[in-house]
């Protein structure tokens, strides 16, 4: 489904991407992994047109997509749902769901959205409240709502977990597994290796702008380097 | 219920009764007053399409009267003896905010990486250069002597000369742009742009194109300024670019955070306060500046987000009236 290759990307002539090369395929849940500054972010955001890429070749579904502007990207079906939440503080959580609608062009905003308060209960709840009233937890609900909201094939998650208590981490997880069974495919960028290693299917472990592991997550769970490096055991 | 549904909409009445008494007393009025009333007109069009670029998309314009001398001076070309051209008034008007808009597009390309202080200086030295472009063109423009006896507007055959007929005409105009703006404002545009506001990035982020939607805010807001200015040209018949300068720019603006950003109902609060102010400040003569400033920082301190509540918006009205005329029981 998608496909990088060679990904050499920075800002400005700040380079922080040296050769990322990785593949998702159709229904996989693929997490990418490692140290603070590693790149994780860099890289969600080269794929999906917000940083400057210098070199390499990204694909989805077949079609070059490197260089296109975000919103190009995101109507081909990849949506991107930042790190530590991004919620439109002032704007109700509706009015959030509907900023990550305006991008879709197809299906009624009403359908979608149905689906989006069925898969979160609590979204509904509050759809008139303010988005900074609601807890992390649901704020980052919201955030993956409204990255639903634009019917993606492929959705990016940067550090679901952040902030958040575990018992709330467990849920989000929950949820990820759910969307993974609908037939989505995900990349979850996570510091919290152990708890997205036990959920996705392949693994990516990125040092330095670079992908220095990769394989089975099963497998990189069990590395005993990698133990000790980002588990802490 | 019963009576006091009654009561409730015989109060409503009232109010719309009382409105539209005062808006028909108006042309009754003594000339200056009628001046008063259009020049508080014209300033509600200009702030409420400025509006769509400060308060809706969230982008501090300070050069927005370059638009109004582009429709002023679009009216001074196309209907006066400058070059023998005399197209009538509707025309120029249409024309005029065409201009506005194509020169907001200009002005909206380059400063589409500019934030904040940056985007302000530099649509402020914007205003500046039309201003000045307009002085030095000699040829064109007459420099700073301005343009005179520019032609008598006439609207479909009815004559527009007596300040009275402007009043209907900006009325009407006044009526059409803020339902226009507040139809914009609901509209998933008007939505997108909140959302800007509130965070460019991360809306670039979820997949929506935030050059169309600034240049979009930059052009609508300055063809409701070139149409301003057309009007100006017709009602003064004269122009000249000492009309044009940064104060007139800051006016708008202050008029926009005065009343209440955003906020349509504010906007016409502001315009009121603001145009009335000076006019009512005529007694204290040398004092005059001195006061307005006291008055304008006072408001600033007590009422920071504007004179008007965000809630007390359009939609709440329009609301309000609805519920009490089709369900009142639930009011």
């Amino acid at each position: 489904m998608l496909k990088v290759a060679g990904l050499k990307a920075g800002y400005g002539r700040t380079q922080v991407l040296f050769g990322i090369d990785l593949e998702v395929n159709a229904g996989e849940i693929v997490t990418i992994i490692g140290a603070n500054g590693a790149g994780k972010t860099s890289t969600l955001r080269s794929i999906s047109g917000l940083t400057q890429i210098y070199s390499g070749e990204i694909e989805f579904k077949g079609r070059p997509i490197k260089g296109l502007p975000p919103e190009e990207i995101t109507r081909l079906g990849v949506a991107h749902c930042p790190e530590g939440r991004q919620i439109l503080q002032r704007l109700t959580v509706e009015e959030n769901l509907l900023a990550g609608y305006i991008s879709n062009r197809g299906r009624s905003f009403d359908e979608i959205r149905t689906q989006v308060y069925d898969m979160f209960p609590v979204l509904k709840e509050r759809r008139h409240s303010l988005a900074s009233r609601m807890s992390g937890g649901q704020q980052q609900m919201l955030a993956i709502g409204r990255s639903l909201m634009a019917t993606p094939e492929l959705l990016m998650l940067d550090e679901p977990s952040l902030g958040l208590a575990p018992k709330i981490i467990n849920q989000i997880f929950e949820i990820i597994i759910t969307l993974s069974k609908s037939g989505i495919s995900l990349i979850v960028v996570e510091q919290n290796a152990a708890v997205a290693l036990e959920i996705a299917d392949y693994a990516y472990v990125i040092d330095a702008g670079r992908c220095s592991v990769e394989g089975g997550a099963n497998n990189v769970l069990n590395d005993p380097d990698l133990k000790a490096a980002y588990l802490g055991a | 219920m019963g009576n006091s549904v009654i009561v409730r909409r015989l109060g409503l009445l009232a109010v719309l009764a009382l409105c539209v008494l005062l808006l028909s007393l108006v042309p009754f009025m003594p000339s200056y007053y009628v001046r008063v009333v259009d020049s508080i007109l014209i300033y509600i069009i200009l702030a409420v399409g400025l509006n769509l670029v400060v308060g809706y998309a969230g982008l501090l314009d300070l050069g927005f009267i370059a638009f109004y001398a582009v429709g002023a001076y679009a009216y001074a070309l196309l209907a006066s003896g400058q070059f023998d051209i005399h197209l009538p008034f509707i025309v120029v008007l249409f024309i005029g905010a065409a201009a506005g808009a194509i020169a907001g597009v200009l002005l909206g390309f380059p400063v589409l990486k500019l934030r904040g202080d940056y985007l302000a200086i530099v649509t402020l030295s914007f205003g500046e250069i039309i201003r000045i472009a307009i002085n030095n063109a000699d040829d064109i423009t007459n420099g700073p002597q301005g343009i005179a006896g520019l032609d008598r507007a006439n609207l479909f055959g009815l004559p527009l000369t007596s300040p009275v007929h402007f009043y209907w005409l900006l009325l009407v105009l006044t009526v059409l742009v803020c339902a226009g703006v507040y139809y914009m404002e609901r509209s998933i545009l008007g939505k997108a742009w909140r959302a800007l506001r509130e965070d460019q990035d991360v809306v670039r982020g979820l997949g929506i194109n935030t050059t169309t939607l600034k240049l979009l805010a930059f052009a609508l807001s300055a063809a409701i300024g070139g149409a301003g200015g057309v009007i100006f040209g017709s009602f003064q018949r004269f122009v000249s670019p000492e009309s044009f300068t940064f104060q007139e720019s800051l006016l708008v603006v202050l008029i926009i955070i005065i009343g209440g950003v955003g906020n349509i109902v504010g906007v016409i609060a502001g315009a009121v306060v603001l145009v009335v102010l000076p006019e009512v400040l005529h007694f204290a003569a040398q004092y005059r500046l001195l006061i307005y400033g006291v008055v304008l920082v006072t408001v600033i301190v007590l009422r920071p987000g504007g004179l008007v509540s965000p809630r007390f918006n359009l939609g709440f009205i329009i609301r309000k009236v609805r519920t009490l005329w089709l369900s009142p029981s639930k009011t």
